[in-house]
């Protein structure tokens, strides 16, 4: 039992990291139906420049981890204005391919400032653990929990709440009548990506804290793909709910990994790939994505 | 006044919609357009809304001015902003979200103003104010065409165009669109109506173009159009007061396909 809830609150913890990176995919996929592959480069490009910020002494990890998470957001609000908005009208397909280049000149650019070592983004809390009855939590998982917790509530906040947001929904569900009512969809499209890029350095700090960075970092960034496909490419609460179930379940096949070692020695790394080609199957819109109709 | 000068609009380079298109809509007017499916009414809307270039379109020649000024290369909000709002055809309301939400877009050029203009819409269309934390999906088809009137009269337009206001409403809605845009008209607001309905256009117009395969081919007083003999048969579906006085009814397989050649394109 100990051990289940154990795997449970350390799959929560990863769960919100993929959550948060999911959170952005989704974003910039409801504003402009573009599936943004950069969301991994934008990931690692956070961390890394979050792992130089921790060195400024009296940021410490979270003050180093927000002001990345700004700059990465103005760094892709950058891009989306000037490789992304010439195409908007462009085929889908067109701009997703763009994406993938984004992706690897940033990767490319983030890991040269990797250099021959890894890298670390100051890990606040080590392997240091909470003990809760006889169940034990790592911190660094609990703080990604509350801060995903607090960013998730502040999303949502700004989308129910304010001008900016009401505009974002409106054109998400219908971009000419909101350029009709004096939307500009252009801003909204900029926001999109800088809340995305700004989301995914969050959550690759996170992903950071306990382990070291190199250049095999960025696979982490993606698991939101599986996470967007089991919640639905256009649901919010699609992307949070299938983040923590996508991190539980790699968790729980750590945990029982000898019960599983039909799926090979690391049967967590492919369970949420046959999670993802389960739900492709079964239910392709995901699990409060918009069920679309077309014809053939 | 809201004019076009002799505009042209090409699609996606190639397709030629409207062939040298003028029209006014003076203040506090209202000016009726009809024309068959297809006749280039909702492109010539678009051209000056500023939605053209969702469609890939282009005014390649002429002008559209608001006051003199020429407008026809300014964004969507800029437009809304000095004044002209679109009612835009099947209402496209914004279905997920509630009947406040949608006229806070309405008004989203001005937000200071919301509340202000929340009444006026409330009192042109009670029922937004008894709906008003509902999903706008979930209102019948009627409420939704008052919900996209009201939205656009958020922005408090000084021209309002409405696109096929009565598409798909009972002829007792459309008789209540009809007394609404009448109303609206009444506190000063210029409208330019789109209308296949060309009895109720022209009821309450007091101008009407018809447009035909992107050219003006009738320009005259609403009056005059009622009595035009070629309306009076392709629009309204009378035929030509016979010798019995008043107008009657036939069916068009009483009709020779040559007589129904319009008399304009011959």
């Amino acid at each position: 039992m100990t051990k289940l809830l154990e795997a449970f609150a350390d799959g929560l913890g990863r769960g919100s990291v993929y959550a948060l990176i999911a959170l952005g995919f989704v974003i910039i996929y409801k504003s402009s139906r573009v599936i943004s592959f950069a969301q991994p480069g934008f990931m690692i490009a956070g961390v890394v420049l979050v792992t130089y910020l921790v060195q400024v002494s009296w940021l410490g990890f979270f003050g180093a981890m927000l002001l990345g998470a700004v700059l990465i957001g103005l760094l892709a609000l950058g891009i989306e204005r000037a490789v992304i908005r010439p195409m908007i009208g462009r085929p889908i397909f067109a701009i997703a391919i763009i994406t993938i280049g984004l992706d690897i000149v940033l990767r490319t650019v983030a890991h040269a400032y990797i250099g021959p070592l890894v890298r670390h983004v100051g890990d606040p809390w080590g392997t240091s653990q909470l003990h809760l009855g006889s169940v034990r939590m790592d911190q660094r998982h609990l703080a990604a929990v509350v801060t995903a917790t607090v960013l998730v509530l502040l999303l949502f906040g700004f989308f129910r709440y304010t001008r900016m947001g009401l505009a974002m929904r409106a054109v998400a569900e219908d971009q000419e009548a909101a350029l009709a009512q004096g939307v500009s969809v252009g801003a909204v499209f900029a926001l999109s990506w800088a809340l995305a890029g700004g989301l995914a350095a969050v959550a690759g700090s996170f992903a950071a804290a306990g382990v070291s960075v190199d250049n095999t970092f960025w696979p982490v960034a993606l698991y939101a793909l599986p996470v967007i496909i089991l919640g639905g490419l256009d649901s919010l609460p699609g992307a949070v709910l299938a983040g923590l179930v996508i991190g539980v379940l790699r968790s729980l096949a750590d945990a029982y990994v000898d019960d599983l070692s039909w799926l090979g020695e690391n049967p967590s790394l492919i369970v949420p790939w046959l999670v993802m080609m389960l739900v492709l199957v079964v239910r392709p819109y995901g699990l409060f994505g918009t069920r679309e109709v077309e014809r053939v | 006044m809201l004019q076009v000068h002799n505009i042209e609009v090409v699609y996606d380079d190639i397709m030629l919609v409207l062939r040298g298109v003028s029209l006014s809509v003076p203040p506090g007017r209202i000016v009726a357009l009809l024309g068959a499916n297809g006749a280039g009414k909702s492109t010539l809307l678009r051209a000056l809304t500023g939605l053209l270039d969702v469609h890939h379109g282009k005014i390649t020649r002429g002008r559209v001015t608001l006051d003199g000024e020429s407008v026809g290369q300014l964004r969507p909000a800029a437009l809304v902003r000095r004044g002209i709002s679109q009612v835009m055809e099947g209402r496209r309301i914004f279905g997920e979200l509630t009947v406040e939400e949608n006229l806070r877009l309405g008004g989203y050029t001005n937000p200071k103003q919301f509340r202000r203009r929340c009444e006026l819409v409330f009192g042109l269309f009670p029922v937004l104010a008894q709906r008003r934390r509902e999903t706008a999906g979930y209102l019948s088809g009627g409420e939704q065409q008052m919900l996209a009137m009201g939205r656009a009269l958020m922005a408090e337009p000084r021209y309002l165009l409405l696109d096929e206001p009565s598409l798909g409403l009972a002829p007792r809605l459309v008789e209540e669109v009809r007394e609404l845009i009448v109303s609206i008209n009444r506190t000063g607001t210029g409208v330019l109506l789109v209308e296949q309905n060309a009895t109720m256009a022209l009821s309450i117009a007091s101008h009407g173009y018809v447009l035909e395969t992107g050219q003006v081919v009738l320009d005259k007083p609403a009056a005059d159009l009622l009595a035009d003999d070629d309306i009076r048969e392709f629009y309204l579906g009378l035929h030509p007061a016979g010798a019995g006085g008043g107008p009657e009814r036939r069916s068009y397989r009483e009709v020779k396909h040559y007589r129904r050649r319009k008399r304009w394109l011959s």
